[in-house]
């Protein structure tokens, strides 16, 4: 009975939040004096209802999953990492360095294998820190994770126009040939223009392995345990502090994998202030995904679709009204997570 | 390298100094507030940016700049109420509530920013607030002091500093209010409103960080997207790096300041030192503070704790 009423919140806490964000963001149309029934029409039909929107929206699905899985997989360890913009940003561009210096000589699985490998670990670097720092110092990991995001974001600034750029542009070269993911659309025409490529199948089967490391290996047993209570994990034996680390080393690595969409597979180099927010929005992915890998792919494909029907709309409505959907969201579902329960138990008397 | 050195020690550097810690100053009271009270506030960055947008707004419809400072502020309050609301009436996790509302705000400018000013950039120039002048003299010297002394938003900071300072530690609500951040089951059972309280120091909080919006909106003559910049989480930063006491934070933040101020003179002079390292010094103090290398730098106990009263 308990197990029910467990899942029954989990399914009626998002539906209850995307709800009431619909409900806001009405009144928002409502006040920009549009029809709110003309604008969702027009998203629905500009992402879902052709071939192309869809290709757009799972591109734009891919880095969301990997930052939603990134906070996910620390949220499991009972660690809040609000560092994934930071994490990303040193992945994506480890990635981009190690494929224009891959040498042409390297065939394509390796290479590609061994960018997205350079990328996890830069990534992986950037969330040991704040790992180390609590786990030796007790300090606390969000504030951590916040300055670090500035920290990384000036250092790869520095690298990127003191060291990296092509003259006139804020990119680095091209990766080789070699290290390219290709489009979808070159084995499914159905796909053809849109820029979704096989990083979205690599980050479907991350969630499989990140789900199998956390539900049928006994470091993912460890690292939930952790996470429900510290305590309790470090008198049954537990080794808390490295399994802090290593929960925090994981995340950002996986934070790391966000950049390969765009830098491998879309436009083959690094660009400063390419992810405009992704990590912030794993944020949202892995809350309304309930930190739960399958429910991270729902939720990264319901923001994909909001994130590339902002573009659709934006010839009716400002196209920050997905944003604002986004955040309230957000709102919603940690809010409406104490009040269901309230609902339910009283029903339930 | 000494003209360098010698342009920091002017007065012109001082005065560029004060003027760029202001809105820190303002926010990371805020942040005190919120935090001494119980309420983890990552908000402030949101508070400040609504704050700026509605004193352009409240400034543009009416045209008087002191109808825009009252409305940055009340803007700023609301936008307290709502992680009030979030993370006290619906028992939320604050720093997601916080990150969210960061969210909003940049969305809900933008969206307001093409309502109003039909644009996606930027609103409309509108007035500013005058200076008074205090030294009567037509000087470099007297000029400065009046930018300073006689800028009545710069007054109004450092009163708000040495008022702060005053009620936490100075009054019964400051005691009150400080019991509820390190121990809010002592502290109800005393019979404090331990909810009432943190409705009061985050709506506070909202108002000293919208105050400090309003100032770069005052001193840029407009609204430009995204304008706070990320300054909510440099006064976030000092407040831990001034250990959650007003006078330390205020410190902090002119701290912060002197490092921005230099970072804009070194890339002015052209000197050939990356401004980028000068621009991670506040994030890296913060995070040496925090690991408790100046000082151990502890925040309230129940801080971002939900309080649940037995019933």
């Amino acid at each position: 009975m308990n197990k029910k009423r467990e899942l029954l919140i989990e399914i009626l806490v998002p539906i209850f939040a995307v709800l009431m964000a619909l409900i806001f963001c009405d009144i928002l149309i409502l006040i920009y004096k549009e029809s709110p029934y003309r604008v969702y029409k027009l998203l629905v039909e500009g992402t879902l209802l052709n071939p192309y929107g869809i290709g757009q929206v799972l591109f734009k699905t891919t880095p969301l999953i990997f930052s939603g899985l990134a906070v996910a997989f620390a949220f499991r360890s009972g660690l809040f990492n609000i560092g994934g913009e930071g994490q990303l940003y040193m992945g994506a561009f480890a990635t981009a360095i190690a494929g224009m210096y891959m040498p042409s000589s390297v065939p394509f699985l390796i290479a590609v294998i061994l960018c997205i490998f350079v990328g996890f670990m830069s990534g992986a670097v950037v969330g040991f820190i704040p790992g180390y720092l609590k786990a030796r110092f007790g300090s606390h990991e969000v504030i951590n994770t916040i300055m670090l995001n500035f920290i990384v974001l000036a250092l790869i600034n520095y690298l990127v126009v003191s060291y990296f750029k092509v003259p006139e542009t804020l990119h680095t070269e091209e990766i080789v040939e070699n290290a390219r993911i290709m489009r979808l659309s070159a084995v499914m025409p159905f796909f053809k223009g849109s820029a979704v490529n096989l990083s979205f199948v690599i980050a479907l089967v991350t969630c499989g392995i990140v789900y199998i490391i956390l539900w049928k290996t006994k470091f993912g047993y460890e690292l939930r345990a952790v996470g429900l209570n510290p305590s309790a994990a470090a008198t049954a034996g537990i080794n808390v502090k490295r399994t802090l680390i290593s929960a925090m080393c994981i995340s950002g690595g996986l934070a790391g994998m966000v950049g390969i969409n765009y830098v491998m597979g879309y436009k083959y180099y690094f660009e400063e202030g390419f992810s405009s927010g992704l990590g912030f929005m794993g944020i949202a992915v892995a809350l309304l995904g309930r930190n739960h890998p399958f429910g991270v792919i729902l939720a990264a494909i319901l923001f994909g679709i909001l994130s590339q029907g902002g573009l659709v709309i934006n010839a009716v409505v400002p196209k920050e009204l997905v944003d604002i959907l986004q955040a309230i969201v957000i709102i919603c579902v940690v809010s409406s997570n104490s009040e269901v329960r309230r609902i339910l138990s009283k029903s339930e008397k | 390298m000494s003209d360098i050195l010698g342009s920091m020690i002017s007065l012109a550097f001082l005065s560029q100094v004060i003027r760029i810690s202001v809105p820190y100053v303002l926010a990371g009271m805020g942040g005190v507030f919120s935090e001494r009270s119980g309420i983890v506030n990552i908000a402030l960055e949101g508070m400040m940016l609504n704050g700026a947008f509605a004193y352009v707004l409240g400034t543009f419809l009416t045209g008087d700049p002191v109808a825009g400072v009252i409305s940055g502020v009340l803007c700023g309050m609301l936008t307290g109420l709502v992680h009030g609301i979030v993370s006290i009436r619906f028992k939320a996790n604050q720093i997601i509530s916080g990150v969210a509302i960061n969210l909003l705000s940049v969305g809900m400018t933008k969206y307001f920013l093409k309502i109003f000013f039909d644009s996606s950039s930027n609103s409309a120039r509108v007035a500013g607030i005058e200076s008074f002048s205090v030294l009567p003299y037509n000087s470099e010297f007297a000029d400065t002091i009046n930018g300073i002394f006689g800028n009545p938003l710069i007054i109004l900071t450092i009163a708000i500093v040495v008022f702060s300072h005053l009620t936490i530690f100075k009054t019964v609500f400051g005691l009150r209010l400080r019991s509820v951040g390190e121990h809010p089951e002592a502290a109800d059972t005393l019979g404090v409103k331990v909810n009432l309280i943190r409705y009061m120091c985050v709506i506070l909080s909202g108002a000293l960080a919208g105050l400090g919006g309003v100032w770069l909106a005052v001193d840029q003559h407009q609204f430009t997207d995204g304008m706070s910049n990320g300054r909510g989480f440099i006064a976030l930063a000092a407040v831990i790096f001034g250990k959650w006491s007003p006078i330390g934070v205020a410190f902090g933040c002119l701290l912060f300041g002197f490092a921005e101020s230099m970072q804009i003179t070194l890339q002015s002079s052209g000197a050939d030192i990356p401004t980028q390292f000068v621009q991670m010094i506040p994030y890296v103090l913060t995070i040496i503070a925090l690991a408790g290398f100046i000082g151990k730098s502890m925040p309230p106990a129940a801080s971002g704790v939900v309080f649940e009263k037995d019933n």
